[in-house]
């Protein structure tokens, strides 16, 4: 099926298999390999990309459904400011959930989410870190220190 | 210079990015592995017919194999099964494919013809059954330990029977691993802890020369020990069918095999006792220590053996007897986890002792206070603790909070408090000797960057931020000129496996080894500056690449005997405090704050300190509370994440944690190690709070709602 898609601020064009899955879509026909595929049930949250402004698991999506839409993935965001509260908080430790986090939050902050943050990342699982400096790393990055 | 300091992790920026790459992210021209698994508990195999066969390129069997046996602690694993499969899962065949697609339509096309055999299934069933899985009783490996007269009756006796569940290490990255066969070398790429023992097992089953295999670590997606000795089998499988066929290869695991085949933390069944004087004064202790292995042996040796010289807790006890054994079963193979073989035993011994408190009218932390081992104590095995012993100071230092939780109990702001200490010999100790030992390559390029090799790898833990830390400090440049390379078996010689705490101590002492020598060198130029240092040493060409080494000390556990002697070179110590809020009617617990106060010696970077301890006290809370799995007649019935319940960010309780430092003489800068001894003992210190809240006694992990709800009508 051909679908009309805008990536990461690029548009495209192309014929898409109507079997493959959006996370597939992105890393093997794309080469977009920062999505992660974790648990590939929609659990984790490690595939997390931005469809049309709002986080979906990109497992549990067929890739012909971004047609007409716009995605984004982790390569798609260059926001300093999002890596540097992660880096400087260590938020990462293995780094394969990290992606996920990053989307998330990175759509948080573009949509002014402010509360209930540890509800909103309950979407996605991280096993190394124990999420406390995670949420520590999203609230500063979406500039919300107290809570 | 740069130690006890907060550097940035070395990898951080990359991971933040989604630009590091694991192994499934790099898409080569590959054939496609899969393996053919048993679908019984116990069986003999008689055939294994594919219906599909297009895009087939070889089905691999035990026949095929030049090592049919993973000669590992002991040599029962067969890389494929010969003609007896003994778990639900095991690989039997594997088969090469041209796609992915046409390798799973073969697999699932595949018919396995067997006869099926009857199967046990419990560990203390099985060491009296007719079954045998392995040798004349299924016993893998026992231990004795007899110290002083063994258990002694006194004024007071407690007992219990614990019996703890499996836990699964739910690394976010499943296993996989690429090998290609180009040039009389075999190379294999994958996600790893322990590339010595991938090569040990590639060379075995391939029989060619450790001199022609490499194995390159890529960036590994966590491992708590799931990576320490499965990688060994993945490996050998994607190997053999590169060696094979020639062609490069890949196999990577979905989800659900990863669940069903790989290894888990061991099920556990502890009969214990101690007793005490009536003032308090534990006298001695019994401990009968078994674990379910499963089919084949892998670590279990070693897990049990690390379970058994903890076992009785870290308290100066005279008489004390413990027995201890690893037992096959029809069931998934269990193996390394974080903490190995420490947290079952520990969540027996630190409920134990708090019930004996309770029965002697003592306060818990008075009970533990009067009894803790301290510097110049005996351990159970007759271990004199003459260096770095900070375990009475860590837990005076959370005594300021067990008065104050004591508070908010009776404002009625926590339902219960409990606590647990623990200690956790360092690196791999007596049952590890022959294996203790680390290189360390360092070069210095001539623009004054830094090449770093070890023989120990980064899985998330930090190794690569600390080593650059302490090579930046030992060489007296800037750590951002520090590259840490991962591991390659061909730059550096076995530093044997990236576990039991052990690299920042066992190759941090390499690399300051290494640096020492390059420190002397540079001092011959008369620079101050370090870059001046560089472009004058090569002016005058003096040696800028160095070999490091580290030995560890001789220890003198005694195997054969009453199981007496140094096991370990050094400890760290953990105590902590757990408060809780419960739900009488649902079960429900939450852990809403937990302080924990550790001595590992000096804190190389506090920052990712932190994250281990923090890391550790949510995987033993979600041990402690949510983690179950399932497993009937040998058979998982929960593989994925859905049914097999992990903590999430709501569920993160404040966490306090304070760092008791005492220097180790022989750590690197005095650091000992620190990943694995927080999540020993926040299991007991959960249910010693539920005790505390409720007055219910519970004797097993996982602790469900329905246990506490069970007891209540």
């Amino acid at each position: 099926m051909i679908i009309d898609f805008k990536l990461n601020g690029k548009k495209y064009r192309m014929d898409v298999d109507e079997s493959m899955t959006l996370i597939d879509f992105l890393r093997k026909k794309m080469g977009l390999t920062g999505t992660k595929l974790s648990c590939g049930e929609g659990e984790c949250g490690s595939c997390t990309v931005i469809v049309n402004n709002k986080p979906v698991v990109s497992c549990l999506m067929m890739a012909v459904k971004i047609d007409k839409k716009e995605v984004i993935t982790v390569e798609g965001i260059n926001d300093k400011k999002l890596f540097e509260a992660f880096t400087k908080n260590a938020a990462t430790q293995c780094g394969f959930c990290t992606p996920g986090f990053v989307v998330y939050a990175y759509w948080m902050k573009k949509n002014k989410i402010r509360k209930n943050i540890e509800v909103e990342l309950s979407g996605n699982i991280c096993r190394c870190t124990g999420y406390t400096k995670i949420i520590d790393a999203v609230k500063e990055y979406i500039g919300n220190k107290g809570s | 210079m740069f130690i006890g300091s907060r550097v940035f992790r070395v990898d951080g920026f990359e991971k933040c990015m989604g630009i590091t790459k694991y192994i499934d992210d790099y898409f080569v021209d590959a054939y496609t592995v899969k393996t053919i698994r048993s679908p019984k508990p116990h069986i003999k195999i008689k055939g294994i017919k594919l219906k599909y066969t297009t895009g087939l390129i070889k089905l691999i069997t035990s026949k095929d194999l030049k090592g049919k046996y993973w000669k590992f602690v002991l040599s029962d694993y067969p890389f494929l099964a010969t003609h007896k499969a003994r778990f639900i899962g095991e690989a039997i065949a594997l088969i090469v494919a041209d796609t992915e697609y046409n390798a799973q339509k073969i697999v699932d096309s595949a018919v396995i013809e067997y006869e099926e055999l009857p199967g046990v299934f419990d560990p203390v069933e099985a060491m009296k059954s007719k079954i045998k899985i392995y040798g004349k009783d299924n016993i893998f490996t026992k231990y004795r330990i007899k110290k002083g007269r063994g258990f002694i009756e006194d004024d007071v006796v407690v007992e219990g029977v614990f019996k703890t569940g499996y836990q699964v290490h739910m690394y976010m990255e499943p296993m996989g691993m690429i090998a290609t066969y180009e040039n009389s070398i075999l190379t294999v790429y994958g996600s790893m802890q322990c590339p010595f023992y991938v090569l040990d097992a590639v060379c075995q089953i391939t029989g060619l020369p450790k001199s022609r295999v490499r194995i390159l670590q890529t960036p590994t997606g966590g491992g708590f020990g799931g990576k320490e000795d499965m990688p060994s089998l993945v490996a050998a499988h994607v190997a053999i069918a590169s060696y094979l066929t020639g062609r490069p290869c890949k196999l990577i695991y979905d989800r659900e095999e990863d669940f069903i085949s790989m290894s888990k933390r061991h099920p556990s069944y502890i009969e214990i006792k101690y007793s005490a004087t009536k003032e308090g004064r534990i006298k001695s202790a019994y401990v009968k220590y078994i674990l379910n292995a499963g089919a084949y042996s892998t670590l279990s040796p070693i897990v049990l053996w690390r379970g058994t010289v903890h076992a009785a807790g870290p308290y100066e006890i005279e008489n004390v007897f413990i027995e201890s054994y690893a037992v096959a079963t029809n069931t998934v193979p269990c193996g390394a986890f974080r903490g190995f073989g420490q947290p079952q035993v520990n969540f027996a011994n630190e409920s134990l002792i708090d019930d004996l408190a309770d029965k002697l009218g003592i306060d818990p932390f008075e009970l533990r206070e009067k009894n803790i081992l301290k510097k110049n104590s005996l351990t159970h095995t007759g271990q004199l603790l003459n260096d770095s012993c900070g375990m009475p100071d860590v837990l005076r230092r959370i005594k300021k909070d067990y008065i104050e939780a004591k508070k908010r109990k009776e404002k009625g702001l926590i339902d219960g408090y409990g606590i647990a200490c623990n200690f956790y010999g360092v690196s791999l100790g007596a049952r590890g000797r022959y294996l203790d030992k680390a290189y360390a390559k360092v070069s210095i390029q001539n623009d004054g960057s830094v090449n770093v090799f070890i023989g120990n790898t980064e899985i998330g833990q930090g190794a690569k931020t600390v080593i650059a830390q302490i090579a930046a400090t030992s060489l007296g440049c800037p750590v951002e000129v520090i590259n840490v390379n991962d591991v390659d078996t061909s730059a550096i010689l076995d530093s044997g496996p990236t576990v039991a705490s052990r690299t920042t101590l066992m190759s941090g002492n390499a690399v300051i080894d290494a640096c020492k020598k390059l420190k002397k060198t540079l001092d011959k130029t008369g620079s101050k500056n370090y870059f001046e240092k560089i472009k004058k040493a090569y002016e005058m060409k003096l040696k800028l690449e160095e070999i490091g080494f580290y030995n560890s000390p001789p220890t003198s556990f005694d195997f054969e005997g009453e199981g007496q002697g140094d096991a370990y070179v050094v400890y760290s110590y953990t105590a902590n405090l757990a408060e809780i809020k419960i739900d009488r009617d649902l079960g429900t617990v939450k852990v809403v704050r937990f302080t924990s106060a550790h001595d590992f010696g000096s804190v190389i970077n506090p920052s990712l300190a932190e994250g281990q301890i923090e890391g550790g006290i949510s995987q033993a809370i979600g041990y402690a509370l949510y983690e179950n799995l399932v497993v009937e007649n040998g058979k998982i019935m929960n593989p994925t994440f859905t049914d097999y319940v992990l903590q999430v960010s709501t569920q993160v309780p404040e966490i306090k944690t304070y760092f008791v430092p005492r220097r180790y003489s022989h750590g690197p800068f005095g650091a000992k190690g620190l990943a694995e001894s927080p999540i020993i003992t926040p299991a007991a210190s959960i249910r010693n709070a539920i005790k505390n809240a409720t007055g219910i006694l519970l004797y097993k992990l996982p602790m469900l709602p329905e246990d506490i709800v069970q007891n209540d009508y």
